[in-house]
């Protein structure tokens, strides 16, 4: 039997999360002594880039009727050729819309937002993420069968090269029930819930024309931008960047956050970070006391002085 | 055209959250419920339906009575009626199981929720209804319009957005962008009149098999102090970052 693994890619390029979710399957495969198969729609990547996290083996779905995505028609795909009591996916949002569909078509337990490798595998018990970053829960799965998703930049991308093969499958899946009408997608942008850095700003930076020094310092740090709730409430920032408890979780080595003052349904979304830096003009900001490093001080003095700096030490 | 909104009863955003002393379960002693944010915004969506296109809005929850007072308040941010499943939500396929056995039954056009609750954070509950009225699914939406028997949804992808047009009926989970935070109703005394005598229908479970339990819980552990540094020497938070934390 082997352990399952949905490899997500955008326009046949795996994502970081696929080789997280790979590296998942791989540790629940070695706690087995089973082997990891990777399933991936019309990929164009190489499967070297799987069996370097531990696929054995990859069964590439070709079928011309998945260009585009629909939840209903990528989980008939998956269905087809996952065929294991374990089954694992990343948490991104195109898989975790997959997960549920195809946890009703096998009658398996869905364990969702898994941060950590299995405590047990029978029954198959997890730490998963739960009041928005505000608790922890240990879940246990009742049924035989377990689709689990993992919580992007928690367990890691952890490599552990195998000698893998390559199986091609064809299948005519229509994912008919959805058509495309505009994708915007920009492709040099970083995905928020993917960077290892993100740099943050609120209602602090007084308005949206002063984002460029935020934007200067996310490209010096290879960072992608983020903002408080307040700020894509007033439209000063897209909804997207959004992080917070009804904004995006988040779980980036590096969070810096800027102008911020820390409300709980903040912090419910960023405290997972490894690494928390606050600059705040304020001394009695709360998120001080969430954060590993601080400053008080101008944010309008501060940021591009810590650019220069910062720059002079990547060189 | 029929909506069903799903909602959940959640504890309020500001809540602090605190476990029983055998970390079994979520100590609800304190707390405030309120409509899930998510669902919020998929009820706001809903109403703005029927305001335009004559829409009736139905919302379901499963729960036991103490979830009355959020089915209350969402009839008087507009729903017209609701129907609340009589059971002990206890995992995403059970809710999942007794929202599509409601509505299989009900001929709705069109099933909204949000993508997910701001408790347990399943993300599962609007795929697996789907999946069980096999009809088609849209996650993460952020636009929403109707025309006849098809929507126009605008989804949120990894780096932009994806406008999609999908036959009814449809399963579609929403988050803040499906309408603004400045679009959410405040519901006035009218409406809250008037909720007192809206139809709620109880429906007795199909007692739903359960799939996932939660064992134990866990606090969010503290951090250790901040570590302050001043404005003026920005070379040591370069040199922390970089030598201790290892992260630039």
């Amino acid at each position: 039997m082997a352990v399952f693994v949905y490899a997500e890619n955008i326009d046949g390029v795996y994502k970081k999360a696929a080789f997280e979710a790979v590296s998942y399957a791989k540790s629940i495969a070695d706690q087995s002594g089973e082997t990891v198969t990777a399933v991936s729609l019309n990929p164009t990547d190489s499967s070297d880039l799987l069996y370097k996290y531990g696929a054995t083996n990859v069964i590439n779905v070709k079928d011309v009727g998945l260009k585009n995505f629909s939840a209903k028609a990528y989980a008939k795909a998956v269905n087809e050729v996952a065929k294991g009591n374990i089954i694992v996916f990343p948490h991104t949002t195109d898989a975790s819309s997959i997960a549920p569909m195809l946890a009703i078509m096998n009658g398996y337990s869905l364990l969702t937002n898994a941060l950590e490798a299995p405590e047990s595998l029978s029954p198959f018990q997890v730490k998963r993420k739960a009041f928005s970053g505000k608790g922890f829960m240990h879940a246990k799965a009742d049924a035989a069968g377990v689709i689990v998703t993992v919580s992007q930049n928690s367990f890691g991308i952890k490599e552990s090269s195998v000698s893998g093969t390559e199986e091609i499958k064809e299948l005519s899946v229509s994912s008919e029930d959805i058509k495309v009408i505009s994708h915007e997608q920009s492709s040099g942008k970083l995905d928020l819930k993917e960077a290892d850095v993100v740099v943050s700003a609120g209602r602090g930076m007084k308005g949206p024309e002063n984002w460029g020094m935020i934007e200067d310092l996310a490209n010096t740090l290879n960072a992608a931008t983020a903002c408080s709730k307040p700020v894509s409430d007033i439209g000063w920032r897209p909804h997207s960047e959004h992080v917070g408890q009804t904004g995006k979780a988040i779980s980036p080595n590096l969070y810096v956050a800027i102008g911020i003052s820390g409300a709980i349904q903040h912090l419910a979304g960023v405290n997972s970070s490894k690494t928390i830096v606050v600059i705040n003009s304020d001394p009695e900001a709360p998120f001080f006391k969430s954060a590993d490093y601080g400053v008080v001080g101008d944010a309008f003095q501060i940021i591009p002085q810590l650019n220069e700096k910062i720059k002079a030490i990547k060189g | 055209m029929k909506i069903l909104v799903c909602i959940s009863s959640v504890p309020d955003t500001t809540s602090k959250i605190n476990f029983t002393a055998d970390k079994s379960a979520f100590d609800k002693n304190g707390i405030q419920w309120v409509i899930n944010p998510l669902d919020e915004f998929a009820l706001t969506k809903a109403i703005k339906l029927q305001e335009s296109q004559g829409a009736t809005v139905t919302v379901i929850n499963v729960g036991e009575n103490t979830t009355e007072p959020v089915i209350r308040k969402a009839l008087a941010i507009g729903a017209n009626d609701a129907i609340r499943v009589n059971a002990d939500p206890k995992d995403s396929f059970s809710v999942a199981t007794e929202i599509a056995n409601v509505a299989k039954t009900g001929g709705y056009d069109l099933v909204l929720c949000g993508k997910e609750s701001i408790d347990y954070n399943g993300c599962a509950v609007p795929g697996m209804v789907a999946q069980l009225l096999d009809q088609p699914f849209v996650n993460a939406c952020v636009g929403l319009d109707v025309s006849g028997a098809e929507a126009t949804a605008v989804r949120e992808i990894e780096g932009g957005k994806e406008t999609i047009s999908v036959k009814l009926p449809a399963v579609i989970a929403g988050q803040k962008g499906m309408v603004d935070e400045k679009d959410l109703i405040i519901p006035n005394m009218r409406g809250i009149m008037s909720a007192r005598s809206k139809p709620l229908q109880i429906v007795e479970p199909v007692a739903s098999k359960v799939k996932v339990e939660g064992v134990s819980y866990d606090s969010v552990p503290q951090r250790a102090a901040v570590k302050m540094v001043s404005a003026d020497n920005l070379d040591e938070l370069v040199r922390l970052l970089h030598e201790e934390a290892k992260v630039i």
